[in-house]
């Protein structure tokens, strides 16, 4: 790892477990539960995110000495909404049906929590090497959760992982459904998505206890 | 009547924080009490009035295909559709600004309660995900539009009122200390959520029921009964004919598992 000193290191590798952006930092809330009802959005969604991050960041740290700090907001979201247009047209381009299934929620990776967050709070003070590391650490991070989601969602709600039926065949009653195994449908509505993350936050805090906060 | 449908559909069934999960970040940080979280929710019930209407305009007459028609004949095939968001964020964040000054200005005490969020809502996904709902549903005419705006924000504020004051009571239960804090807060607005699935018949009547239901298991990313499937009465109807054909299939496809099953 002589590319990546430890600090370096730290800054890609803490954001997936002890400074999570959605079970610690709280940011990104909004499109992480909206779409994760198949594993497959879920992986595009977290690569729009780790593109959207990276590049973003490298942007914003070049030009942090340029920003005004009263218009740096406003300069952040053209940024952001440019580099999302990017994203929108090819995915308009490349997987047509995807892109419907994820509707306005591409666009909202605008005013994703995350995103902006980060810019505030490391590419305006940090060089373009650390914080293209962080942002794609804190995009991993988020796509790992993301990732998490629709795997139990897909696989419960639908029995199938990225449209592949995984635990037998529901109406020729093969694999587990031959044991009688029904699929949860309920794990395909949107509140279930909620109720996955929070018991995501409650292993991650069960393990980790520092991590816990006061009522 | 058709105004008092929107109003139902926004608040109730296609609640922004329960059923698409907009404003998730703002609702999660600022629910700790009730006094703030009904700053912040008049203050996007504000903003969503203002910037939704305007984004109807501009997309009316700026950006969707065609509409650049009363330029001229010949400006009539332009489609600047894939500058909405960009055109969208800047009106929102333009919009916070000068409804900050001009609420700063006219309305002190108005603005010392609604004091840090109004800057901070430009970067809230209620605002955008309201213009960015707007465009998709193709609402029909700019009064609706106010109405949309109006009534998703008050969803918003209903949303984050009950959050916060169920938030204050919970701290003297005796949560897991695993859970304390976001993980409890979690799981209640999943619970919460589910209550309010149950105002999803609310409108749709009994025309169309089956379909819908069945829609609702499978749509991800549009919450439920927002496609035309169910609540044909309203003004929504399904950008694409292509994604309502593919939604059919699955639907045909789900029943037959449900019958096998």
């Amino acid at each position: 790892m002589g590319l990546l000193s430890k600090k370096d290191r730290a800054l890609i590798l803490d954001p997936l477990t002890d400074n999570n952006p959605i079970t610690i930092q709280v940011l990104g809330i909004c499109s992480a539960l909206a779409i994760t009802a198949q594993l497959k959005a879920s992986i595009v969604m977290a690569l729009s995110v780790i593109f959207v991050m990276g590049v973003g960041n490298i942007v914003i740290s070049l030009m942090r000495n340029m920003i005004p700090s009263k218009i740096r907001i406003i300069v952040q979201l053209v940024v952001v909404a440019t580099l999302v247009i990017i994203v929108d047209q090819v995915l308009k381009a490349y997987a047509y049906e995807l892109s419907k299934q994820l509707s306005v929620f591409i666009g909202l990776i605008i005013t994703n929590c995350i995103i902006m967050g980060r810019f505030e709070a490391f590419a305006l003070g940090n060089g373009v090497w650390r914080s293209f590391l962080d942002g794609i650490g804190n995009a991993l991070g988020y796509g790992v959760i993301l990732i998490i989601v629709g795997f139990f969602r897909e696989l419960l709600g639908s029995g199938t992982l990225l449209g592949i039926q995984v635990l037998g065949d529901p109406i020729a009653k093969t694999g587990l459904y031959s044991i009688g195994y029904e699929n949860n449908g309920f794990m395909l509505l949107s509140p279930m998505a909620l109720i996955v993350v929070g018991i995501i936050i409650w292993v991650q805090r069960t393990r980790s206890p520092h991590l816990v906060e006061e009522n | 009547m058709e105004h008092l449908e929107l109003f139902f559909k926004s608040v109730f069934i296609d609640n922004m924080v329960f059923a698409t999960f907009l404003g998730m970040c703002s609702y999660l940080a600022v629910s700790k009490k009730v006094t703030t979280a009904v700053g912040l929710g008049a203050a996007v019930i504000f903003v969503l009035g203002i910037t939704v209407p305007i984004n109807w305009l501009l997309d009316q007459y700026i950006l969707r295909s065609g509409a650049l028609e009363w330029l001229g004949p010949e400006y009539a095939s332009y489609d600047l559709s894939f500058l909405s968001f960009i055109m969208f964020i800047a009106t929102i964040a333009t919009m916070v600004q000068l409804v900050e000054i001009v609420v700063e200005k006219f309305l002190p005490a108005l603005y010392n309660s609604l004091g840090i969020f109004l800057p901070l809502i430009a970067v809230n996904c209620a605002i955008l995900g309201g213009s960015l709902f707007m465009q998709s549903r193709q609402i029909a005419s700019i009064d609706l539009a106010l109405n949309y705006g109006l009534s998703s924000g008050f969803g918003f504020f209903l949303a984050i009122l009950t959050i916060a004051a169920i938030r204050e009571k919970i701290r003297y239960s005796n949560v897991p200390p695993a859970l304390r804090g976001l993980g409890i807060t979690f799981i209640i607005t999943g619970l919460m959520a589910i209550g309010f699935m149950s105002f999803g018949g609310m409108l749709t009547g009994g025309d169309d029921g089956d379909s819908g239901d069945a829609a609702q298991v499978i749509q991800i990313g549009t919450p439920p009964n927002t496609d035309s499937s169910g609540g044909s009465a309203l003004n929504y109807q399904s950008p694409e004919g292509t994604e309502q054909s593919t939604d059919s299939e699955e639907v045909n496809e789900e029943v037959i598992q449900e019958e096998t099953n």
